[in-house]
């Protein structure tokens, strides 16, 4: 079966890449253009481990074929901050010590920069319904709460500045 | 997942062609979000895929005052945040929140919650209350068929392998009209309806002009409650005909038993949710 030519942007790049055309999007992210960042979890969008955005909007990416992102821009966690310069949302969960295991810190912490792309000022509640798609089988809602809370209060100072 | 070839056709045309050649063995692709998971477990095994996302006309969303065109391929989470379809066609709105998560509602369309025919899909009572058509495009042109014929059965629809769902055409509720679309899950996200319940109310004069109920997950389709309908018609909407028309809805759910809940619980839901939705309609039609 022949390779398809993927062409889209990835995390500011200009990506072009050859796959199949039933590899999934989180598929070719990770074993196609070595994003790991997005993880799989349950594979059926029950998780949201794999949450990643396309053109700004948090969606999840083993539901999607490759092919479909053609002409589009992903933003996968590996496009969020820089190690030198995190962002706002990744200081605030590496000083809450939010990540237990990890696995779902990038899915979440992608959903909760859309929201906060959208909506700088977030309720609990708003947050609580951004990330109700995000599964963390550590438990760990408390601190992402609080995390998501204190970022959202810096990226607004930062707006401000 | 099992192999197939993809077709990334960029108009209803293209996508017609394919489908003329390949559509014994193919499957069409929108938000990929009920396909994907049947592909991955073998449910599906499709020899070809027709992936739908380069067509642009498929995602179009028009509001006028005649009603609401809603392209298939337009997200629940379009339909979920659009002001015009929050405020005229509420209950539509409300179904759309419902569906999976945010990360599911970016990529899930209304078109694939119809044409993939669970008979818990969110998306399908506050469309048949609504009394919508769906646009359907084939080798010798459009025809439109009413939403409460669409479904044939369980994943079944009257879509025939060489068609395809372009646009749902829904006409606007009169004046002093309200909906609400309420379903039953233990979970509020990411969860599949027990039941689902859509009621629609128009007034005029002191009594009702017009009631559209329909359920979900009750029947092998979305099915309409008309006994209970044309109990209200014609009646004011006092609390004691909304409940003599949740009573008459039960009769048009033949629920099954299963791991989300039994038939007699269903039935139970179905008078509940009957009576909240007309309870909130009536109150949105500016009782």
């Amino acid at each position: 079966m022949a390779k398809q030519t993927l062409k889209c942007t990835i995390n500011d790049d200009a990506v072009e890449v050859l796959v199949q055309p039933y590899t999934t999007l989180l598929d070719a992210l990770r074993e196609d253009l070595g994003l790991t960042g997005p993880k799989e979890g349950c594979g059926t969008g029950d998780c949201g481990a794999c949450t990643v955005h396309l053109d700004g909007k948090p969606i999840a990416s083993c539901l999607m074929l490759a092919m479909q992102v053609r002409g589009r821009a992903v933003r996968t966690i590996e496009g969020l901050g820089r190690a030198d310069a995190l962002h706002p949302l990744q200081d605030a969960f590496v000083r809450h010590g939010v990540p237990q295991c990890g696995f779902c810190s990038p899915g979440v912490l992608m959903a909760a920069a859309a929201l906060l792309a959208e909506n700088p000022h977030p309720t609990e509640p708003e947050i609580r319904y951004a990330i109700a798609g995000n599964l963390c089988r550590c438990t760990g809602y408390t601190k992402m709460l609080a995390a998501i809370t204190e970022a959202a209060g810096a990226t607004s100072a930062r707006e401000g500045a | 997942m099992r192999r197939f070839e993809l077709a990334l056709p960029r108009s209803v045309d293209d996508c017609l062609k394919t489908l003329a050649k390949r559509g014994a063995d193919a499957k069409v692709v929108a938000g990929g979000t009920d396909l994907l998971p049947q592909l991955k477990n073998g449910l599906l095994r499709p020899a070809f895929v027709v992936d739908l996302s380069g067509v642009v006309l498929l995602r179009r969303l028009g509001v006028n005052r005649q009603g609401l065109r809603v392209g298939a391929a337009v997200t629940a989470r379009e339909i979920e945040l659009d002001p015009r379809i929050q405020k005229d066609y509420p209950a539509l709105a409300e179904s759309g929140a419902l569906v999976g998560s945010i990360q599911i509602r970016n990529l899930a369309t209304v078109g694939g919650n119809l044409c993939n025919a669970a008979p818990s899909a969110d998306m399908a009572p506050p469309l048949l209350a609504l009394e919508a058509e769906a646009v359907i495009a084939g080798p010798q042109g459009k025809r439109r068929v009413p939403l409460v014929d669409f479904f044939q059965g369980v994943r079944r629809t009257v879509l025939a392998p060489d068609e395809l769902l372009v646009e749902l055409v829904v006409p606007a509720p009169k004046a002093r009209s309200g909906g609400n679309y309420l379903r039953h899950t233990p979970r509020r996200e990411l969860d599949i309806a027990v039941v689902g319940v859509a009621s629609q109310l128009t007034l005029s004069n002191g009594v009702c002009a017009k009631a559209r109920i329909a359920l979900a997950a009750v029947a092998p389709t979305p099915v309409r409650a008309t006994a209970a309908e044309q109990a209200l018609e014609g009646q004011p909407v006092t609390p004691e005909q909304i409940e003599r028309a949740a009573e008459l809805a039960v009769g048009a759910a033949q629920p099954i038993s299963d791991q989300r809940g039994s038939a007699e619980f269903r039935r139970h839901l179905v008078r509940v949710l009957t009576r909240r939705t007309l309870t909130t309609a009536l109150a949105r039609a500016g009782h």
